[in-house]
């Protein structure tokens, strides 16, 4: 359930990057995406996005209990969270990511990099 | 508050190591807006006149445009310029992949190197660090060896340009090679780094690019998205690239085939777009915010070993395949590996071999001097010349100055099946029933160059009948069977090269790929509105970007007529195959076009350019393009 990645048809175009930090952001840079986009090449020459899929353990490791799942999503609680970040070490793929005051991100399921994915690699189910 | 830009232009002195960094220049944004246009005012500006290109003085520059790294389809193409070793005179050549936004992210729209370092070095840019360190771990190694030590050295998410050993070692067609099986391929960019003994630039840029209008953005980028979605060009184009071209230049027989002796061959099936989904591809390689990939990622397999590469996309196919009369996908996709490994243009460099297979099949070129027994078709002989090239060794020596400088040498009428143009080797589309597609070979700036005009449907179009403005995929998807095709009509087309030559380049003022436009059709609408919603400016695409892009045409006329002492008319003249001989087999057997036809397309070109009988800009032009040259 929730954000799926398939990785055959992934063409490494980082759009989901781009309409992650502009969606949630507001603003233009990739590197602020709540999902990562890389490439293994020269070999075996295939393109994987690490993404969240609300394993919680972000949750787990907040000391406020700033994090709680609401329906399939774990979301932050921006008044109880004090910017401790220890969500970010504790995510296992690094999607967690903090904007330059220094707030943690996470995603939300906002599926706008499914819908965007020129590729369908990205689905929401 | 400068919006669409990342504010700054980046510096570097190579002889003293000196780094700067300076405001963006507004006159830059106000007059060329990016990309090529900051690239020509720049090289024509701050270039010392007449240069050689391989001297520390001459400038390399990188720029950007005002949409590239935006949320908008295929904003990452990267623009470089120099003075090009190849033509004498301006040179460009872009890039897609990640290279050029990291250095947007970083915060710099556009860096300009000058001086040469003293020792093999690379420059390392992770957002306000610049740094020129040593790299004589990386000296004398091909691209992909380079590529792989960096990002193991630095981190997989810094982004790595780099050339090969033909870079190093000065080849007129040296390329720059980035991602694996990305190329800036064209006129001898790669050199000019060579000659700067730079290896490679790592860039991680990680900082926000300032936006007129974030959600305004956002909304028409996701409204463009779905835009390309819609075009049947989507599903139709995208799965074979610009491979799946192959079959319909040969139907209409502008497939050059044996170094351009004809223009048709019988084994297009098997090295076409459909011949690559076959038997190499992997995955679909695209560039940054790309929804169409033309890039196809493969495996290849031949006698010389196992091989992963990207492409061949359709240049390469028909330069290094069927111009070479090589005729196995595997064997040519190897040659493309090569190619990258080395870091030559694959353009040029199937001009060149073609040329050298014809000198040595005539008796101009020895087999002491070629070092091997060489034939048309054979994978062992392209990459023997292939190597020979980018080691200088025996006749590579002169095969590395490119076809014009290498038929100055060896002599014996060679000049006449050296296909190129200002020194420039012509890419992959046959021209002498393809009256226009021939004049915008001849008129570009930098060279025969189809990134500067392709008008090859509007031809066919004129000979057969059909839609002069249909996009690529129209034609493929149209199809062809045709045995005969009537001579082109050579009246007509000087304003759909205009037209051409201004629309093709527009976008790489902007920094985006052109193939959303050329290849499915997105309209230029969209450009539009995005170049608003990023920069807060409004733009009319046909009043103000073309308008644009020609005054660009008539500075970079300009920079050429002030680089080459003789420069003119004579600079404009296609190769004298083109002109003497009848095309001997296929669709447009017996039609070639006479010196008479050349001398009245450019008279009418030139009228209509504001040009003199010469080919030089009148004072009338130049003032008003607002021109002070």
């Amino acid at each position: 359930m929730g954000l799926e990645f398939n990785n055959e048809t992934c063409s490494g175009c980082k759009a989901c990057e781009l309409v992650c930090s502009l969606q949630n952001l507001k603003k233009v840079n990739p590197s602020k995406a709540l999902l990562n986009v890389y490439g293994k090449f020269p070999v075996p020459g295939k393109y994987f996005v690490d993404i969240c899929d609300q394993c919680g353990a972000c949750a787990e490791a907040c000391p406020e209990d700033a994090i709680r799942l609401k329906g399939q999503t774990y979301r932050i609680d921006r008044k109880k969270c004090t910017n401790c970040l220890d969500c970010v070490g504790a995510c296992p793929v690094n999607v967690i990511k903090v904007d330059d005051d220094g707030t943690p991100y996470k995603c939300i399921n906002c599926k706008q990099c499914a819908e965007v994915c020129p590729r369908d690699a990205l689905t929401f189910s | 508050m400068l919006y669409g830009y990342a504010g700054q232009t980046l510096r570097i002195d190579l002889s003293t190591g000196v780094v700067e960094k300076e405001p963006l220049k507004q006159e830059w944004v106000d007059d060329f807006i990016g990309g090529r246009g900051f690239t020509a005012k720049i090289l024509y500006d701050e270039n010392p006149p007449q240069v050689e290109p391989f001297d520390p003085e001459n400038r390399f520059i990188i720029a950007m445009g005002p949409l590239s790294g935006l949320f908008l389809p295929a904003s990452g193409k990267t623009h470089f310029c120099t003075k090009s070793p190849a033509t004498g005179g301006y040179g460009d050549s872009n890039m897609g992949g990640h290279f050029g936004v990291n250095m947007k992210y970083a915060g710099y729209d556009v860096t300009i190197l000058t001086g040469k370092a003293e020792t093999p070095s690379y420059i390392f840019i992770d957002n306000d660090k610049v740094e020129i360190r040593p790299a004589d771990q990386y000296w004398g190694k091909s691209s992909t060896q380079v590529e792989e030590a960096m990002k193991e050295d630095l981190g997989e998410d810094f982004q790595i340009l780099t050339i090969g050993q033909a870079g190093e070692r000065l080849v007129n067609f040296a390329c720059i090679s980035h991602d694996f099986g990305r190329q800036a391929g064209r006129i001898g960019i790669g050199a000019v780094l060579g000659s700067k003994n730079i290896k490679a630039i790592a860039a991680r840029g990680t900082k926000s690019i300032p936006v007129f209008d974030p959600k305004g953005l956002l909304k028409k980028g996701k409204e463009t998205y779905a835009a390309c979605r819609e075009k049947p060009g989507f599903t139709g184009w995208t799965p074979e690239g610009t491979a799946g071209i192959t079959n319909w230049c040969n139907d209409v027989g502008a497939l050059p085939t044996r170094n351009f002796k004809t223009s048709n061959c019988d084994y297009a099936d098997d090295i076409n777009g459909k011949a690559i989904l076959k038997e190499l591809k992997i995955t679909d390689k695209g560039c940054f915010s790309c929804p169409i990939p033309c890039g196809k990622y493969g495996l290849a397999k031949t006698k010389l070993g196992e091989v992963y590469v990207e492409g061949p996309e359709y240049e390469t196919l028909s330069l290094l395949g069927s111009n070479c009369e090589l005729s196995d996908i595997h064997g040519i996709a190897h040659t493309n590996w090569v190619c990258d490994e080395l870091g030559l243009d694959t353009c040029s460099a199937g001009v060149v071999v073609s040329f050298a297979l014809e000198c040595y099949e005539k008796g101009l070129i020895s087999k002491e001097e070629m070092g091997m027994d060489v034939k048309w078709g054979d994978l062992d002989s392209i990459v023997h010349i292939l190597e020979i090239i980018s080691k200088r060794e025996g006749i590579g020596d002169v095969l590395a100055l490119g076809v014009q400088k290498a038929a100055e040498k060896i002599g014996h009428d060679s000049e006449k099946f050296a296909i190129h143009v200002k020194g420039l080797e012509w890419t992959g589309y046959e021209a002498r029933n393809a009256p226009g597609m021939m004049l915008g070979y001849m008129t570009a700036d930098v060279g025969a160059h189809h990134a500067r005009c392709w008008v090859l449907g509007s031809d066919v179009a004129t000979a057969v009948g059909g839609n002069k403005d249909a996009t690529v995929h129209d034609l493929i998807s149209g199809g062809a069977d045709f045995n005969h095709i009537p001579k082109a009509d050579h009246k007509n087309v000087v304003p759909l090269v205009l037209k051409s030559q201004h629309l093709r380049p527009a976008f790489d003022i902007l920094g985006t790929c052109r193939l959303q436009y050329m290849e499915i059709g997105l309209e230029t609408k969209y450009y539009e509105e995005l170049y608003y919603y990023a920069t807060g400016k409004k733009m009319d695409f046909d009043k103000d970007l073309l308008k644009l892009s020609e005054k660009i045409w008539h500075l970079n006329r300009m920079f050429n007529k002030r680089e080459i002492p003789d420069f003119g008319r004579k600079y404009d003249y296609p190769p004298a195959r083109f002109t003497e001989e009848p095309i001997p087999s296929g669709p447009n057997k017996g039609h070639f076009v006479t010196m008479e036809v050349i001398e009245e397309m450019l008279d009418t070109y030139y009228a209509a350019r504001g040009w003199d009988k010469n080919g030089i800009p009148t004072k009338e032009t130049l003032e008003k393009h607002n021109l002070k040259v």
